[in-house]
This record gives C-alpha cells, structure tokens and sequence, in this order.
C-alpha cells in the first residue's frame, strides 16, 4: 500500500497534487463527503429511516449552539424530528448516486456515440452532430424536467426504482452530448495515424479497433469532463428533486431535503433548508475545484 | 447570403416539426384521452364511436397533420387539470416570464460587463480576485439555492423585500406589467437578482477573457505607441471589440433565462409560465406540458435565428467567404 502510495506520488500527476493545495483540500472535503456517503448507516448518529426511533417531541430543535438544541442533535432537527446530521449523510448519499450513475450512463452513451460518429463519417455523424446541436440548444434542466416529467406522466404509480431509474436516465440524457463532441474530434485526429492504418490493413475488425484501438487514446479528456460533470449532475438532480420531479420522498436527496425545508424558512427554522444546501455546495465546489485541478495537471501545454 | 439565411430557415423549421412531433406523442402514448372521458365501463361501441368523433382513427401522420394545423394557430385544447384554454393560459402567463427575464438581463449585463473589464484591467489585484471567487461560487450555487438563500436574508431575516408574488400589476391591454408600480418593482428584485446572478457570472468571466485577449492584439499595442490615452485604448478600442461575443452569448442566453425561469418561478410563487409548466409537469397535465414545450421551442429557435443573421450583420468576415 506504500509502495504503491510512493508510485503515485512519483507521477506527473502526483507531483502536480502534492503542489497544489487547493487540489489537496479539494480532494480531503470530496472524499470526506463521500465517506460519510458510503458508510451512512455507520456513521450517521442515527437513523432518519427508522420511524421507531423518532420522536415527535424532538421536532425541529435548533442546532446545538442554540438555545434549545440539543447534543444528540447536532445540526438540529426536521419536522418530523429526524436527525439532520444523519438526513444530510443518508442524502448525500442519494445525491452522489444518482449523480455518479448518470454521468457514468452519459459517458457511456456520448463515448459510444462520439466514436462512432468519428470512425465513420459521413450521414451517420451527420445526423449525431445534427443531434448535438439540438440538444445544446436548448438547456439542460428544461431537457431534464420534460424527461422527468413525461417518465412521471408514463407511469403515474412508480415505485421508488423505477422513479430513480427515469431521473437517472433524465440526467444523463442531457449530459452526453459533450462527450459526443469530444471524442468525435479526437477520434477523427486518431483515425488517420499510422496505428489505426496497420490494424486495418491487418484486418481487424472495425468494432475491434474503436474499442481496442482508438478508444484508450480519447479517454483523456472525457476523464477531465466527467469529473466536472459529476458536480453539474449532483446540482440538476438536487434542482429536479427541488423542483418536486427527482428523488421520492420515502428516499430523500439533498435537494428533496431542501424542497422539505423549504416550508419551514418563514417560521425561522432555518436550518433544515441551509445544512443540506450547504453540504451541496460544499460536494459542487470540491468536485469542480478537483476538476480544474485535473484539467490543467492533464494538460501538458499548460504546465 | 440568401442561400445562407435559406438554409438557416429550413434547419429551424426542421427543428419545430421535431419538436412538435415530440409534444404530439405525448398526447399519442401518454394516456388515453377516451378512457379519460367515458370512464372505464363504457362500451366497445361508445369508444368506437368517440374515437372516430374526435379523429383518433384517423392514420397517425393525418393526426398529426391536424395537430400541426391546430400547434400554428396556437390551439392546445385545454388543460387537463383546469379545464381551461391552454393558449389562454400561457397568454396570461407571458408578460410575468418576460419582464422577469428582461430585468436579470439587463442587471446582468450591467453589473456583468463592468466587473468583467475591472478584473481583466486590474488583473490580480485584491477586488478583481474577489471577483473571480464571487464568479467561481455563482458557478456552483444552484439557481434555487441562491434563491432561498435570498428569501431567508432579504425577506426573512431583514424584511427588506417580499418573497413571493408579482405585487401590484398594472392591466395595459392584453398586458399586465408590473413594472410601472414601486410595488411591482419591489416585487420583482429578489426574483430578478437570483436569475441574473447565473448570467452575471458567465458575462463578467467571458468579457475578462475576451478583453484580456484583445488588450494583446497588435492594434493595440500600436494604439498605445500613438500615445493614445489608455481610457481611449480600454473603452473606444478594447471594449467595443469584446462586445461582439458578449452580444452573442447573451442574446443565446436571454432563451435560457427564460428556461432559468422555470426555477426562480417556483422559489418565490411568481406567477409566470414556468410555475405553470412545473405545476403541469407533477400533475402530468400533457396539454400545458406540450404547448409549454412548443413556445419555449419557438422562442429558442427564433433567437438563434436572429443571433446568426446578426452575426452575418456585424462580422463583415463572414460575408466575404461566403459570397
């Protein structure tokens, strides 16, 4: 483990890290947030799921520094006396799911899609770019919320899967076209390199060599957009939840916990809406400082 | 140059039919409209008789012929939730949405550019890299976030300003404006100010990086050797070369500030055709949804349509390749 720490750091990359600092904290806060993420059940002092454990008396207690909160509470309590420490790690944990799921789905679609567009050319890119420029025309959260909202209308009854399942999906179906345009680009630069030529000429296989071939050497860049587009699809599946279109209820992300709070900011319980808000700023900026990081650490023209 | 504008007429019109296509598969495959109507216990013969009334028959391209001719003349039908006009509807929602949208944009512009030139000039002083953090959170504070925010410091807390509704409006025909009242305008600021913080960001960081750019250029440098005053140099010659993307972008965006809308609406109950359509859109209200889709489409399409044929106007470049 060491060893392996000690290669690391070695790196271009590694050495990148250990000078900048702004990285390293960047990396300490998201890795934070995602451990309490991972180990919520572990972690969280409670469990906001377990009815039994609530207690109605306990409901909206201010944070601890305030008259009237108490210490088994530490950020204090919702409206139906859930922990919101613990609500924040068991929502974060939503959050980072959905987020990671959907950018993995869109990678997966605007990678296939870029390659496929660059390797053949002709109407099939055509008809992808044309595409593109469609859906970047119009902005993502609208995109987003008719997708939600006709998975909504589709299935009127949806159990909790099938409601994460069209978020995901929502999500993702407007973040691939930047990975489409990417690797459409780098792949038609790689196509026409000797490599490419020899595995041709050698017989391979066309889905062979995209996938063996031309597909690692395109990989950068859309390593750099994934890392920023997880922050952006953290933020639209808060703003859809918020919106009353994303996570149920019964499995509230950050953003259904701020929609939730919402209700409660005129009475002055303030602290229902702003700790789960903050926490989703918080994981957004490390996220998108770790991207910028990478971005330029990956760029050798900038170093 | 007519070819050019031919050209880009045809792509937008090929766009609206795939929109349109797309808002009339939702009444197709969402829901069944007789079922809706006759209730489930009717009669084979009623729902025959009732599909042919209505033209439900009819094959799928001749439906949506119909459909077509209906979309232009701005017929909808009503809405499933309140039994009303759709185009009725989202007429009176209009005027909300644009005034709203039109005030974040010129507050974004106006704070926007000159923060811009001030941290491109000052590159690396004090205040201009306390712009660039204020930019870099505008970037990662989610429109509603900045919204709730806004009520719980300026409405909540302070008292200073209301947080939701439109106030007083004033009826100007077919209009209501709420801008001719203090009311309305008190009204409007905390909305306006949560949607223009987004753009705000996005101007202030492209005006820096363009003027950056242009202050490198030759024609510069050769501005400064005239011994040209540098206010001269930075407004006459800097900033009105950095104007032309600027004006690009944020006619592109004044479509997205009204997509934007949608959010802001929601945060502080102002009654415009984003709260309406999020209202259709949890209550699967398919008519409102699908109009909504169509104008904000249109809307889309036609500011781009204007941004490249001003783009033709001001780039003399442009007319020179193509002619």
């Amino acid at each position: 483990m060491r060893n392996w720490l000690a290669r690391m750091g070695d790196t271009d990359i590694g050495y990148s890290f250990r000078h900048s600092p702004v990285a390293m904290a960047a990396a300490l806060v998201a890795f934070t947030c995602l451990f309490c993420a991972l180990f919520a059940n572990v972690v969280a002092p409670h469990n906001p799921f377990d009815l039994a454990t609530l207690e109605l008396s306990d409901a909206r207690l201010p944070p601890v520094w305030q008259e009237g909160g108490k210490t088994s509470y530490l950020l204090g309590t919702d409206d139906q006396g859930r922990d919101i420490l613990s609500a924040l790690m068991f929502g974060a944990r939503i959050s980072l799911m959905v987020g990671l799921a959907s950018v993995l789905l869109s990678v997966a679609l605007g990678v296939g899609l870029g390659l496929v567009a660059g390797f053949f050319g002709g109407a099939l890119d055509a008809f992808i770019m044309r595409l593109c420029d469609v859906m970047l025309s119009f902005p993502a959260i609208l995109v987003a919320l008719l997708i939600a909202g006709v998975g909504r209308a589709m299935f009127p009854n949806a159990d909790e899967s099938l409601a994460f399942g069209v978020l995901i999906i929502s999500i993702s179906l407007t973040g691939w076209v930047q990975y489409a345009r990417t690797v459409r680009g780098s792949t038609m630069v790689e196509r026409g390199k000797e490599y490419v030529q020899a595995a041709r000429v050698t017989g391979v296989a066309p889905v062979r060599i995209m996938a063996r071939h031309v597909l690692p050497n395109v990989l950068g860049p859309v390593l750099v957009l994934a890392t920023i587009q997880v922050a952006t699809a953290i933020l639209t599946e808060a703003t859809l939840s918020f919106l009353g279109v994303g996570s149920p209820p019964t499995a509230p992300s950050l953003g259904t916990l701020i929609r939730v709070g919402n209700d409660y900011l005129f009475s002055g319980e303030w602290w229902i809406t702003v700790f789960p808000g903050a926490m989703l700023v918080v994981i957004a900026l490390s996220v998108n400082l770790l991207g910028d990081w990478l971005r330029d650490a990956l760029n050798p023209r900038l170093r | 140059m007519f070819v050019f504008i031919l050209r880009r007429l045809i792509q937008a019109l090929v766009v609206m039919v795939c929109v349109a296509l797309i808002a009339f598969m939702l009444f197709q495959y969402v829901g069944d409209p007789v079922v809706t109507l006759l209730g489930q216990d009717a009669s084979p013969e009623q729902i025959a008789q009732l599909r042919a009334d209505l033209g439900l028959d009819q094959p799928f391209f001749v439906q949506f012929w119909y459909f077509l001719l209906n979309a232009v003349q701005g017929e909808f039908g009503l809405s499933l939730r309140q039994g009303v006009k759709v185009s009725g509807l989202l007429a009176e929602r209009f005027p909300a949405t644009l005034e709203l949208a039109l005030v974040a944009a010129v507050m974004a512009l106006s704070i926007g550019i000159p923060m811009g030139v001030y941290a491109a000039l000052k590159r690396g002083t004090f205040t201009s890299q306390i712009f660039m953090m204020v930019s870099l959170l505008g970037v990662s504070l989610p429109t509603f976030l900045i919204g709730i925010l806004l009520i719980l410091i300026f409405a909540v807390l302070l008292g200073w300003f209301p947080s939701f509704g439109r106030g007083e409006v004033t009826q100007l025909g077919f209009w209501s404006t709420g801008l001719l009242t203090a009311k309305g305008w008190h009204h409007i600021t905390l909305p306006a100010i949560t949607l223009a913080v987004f753009q705000l960001t996005l101007i202030m960081r492209l005006v820096r990086a363009e003027m950056l750019e242009v202050l490198r250029t030759d024609y510069i440098k050769f501005a400064r050797a005239r011994g040209l005053s540098s206010n001269v140099i930075h407004f006459g010659h800097a900033l009105k070369n950095t104007l032309v993307p600027v004006i690009t972008i944020t006619g592109l965006q004044l479509g997205s500030l009204i997509a934007f809308a949608i959010i802001t609406e929601t945060v502080f109950q102002w009654p415009g055709m984003g709260l309406l359509f999020i209202q259709a859109v949890t209550f699967a209200d398919i008519p409102v949804m699908a109009a909504y889709l169509c104008l904000i489409a249109l809307i889309f399409v036609v500011i781009n349509l204007v941004v490249d044929l001003l783009y033709f106007v001001v780039d003399p470049r442009l007319r020179v390749d193509h002619s």
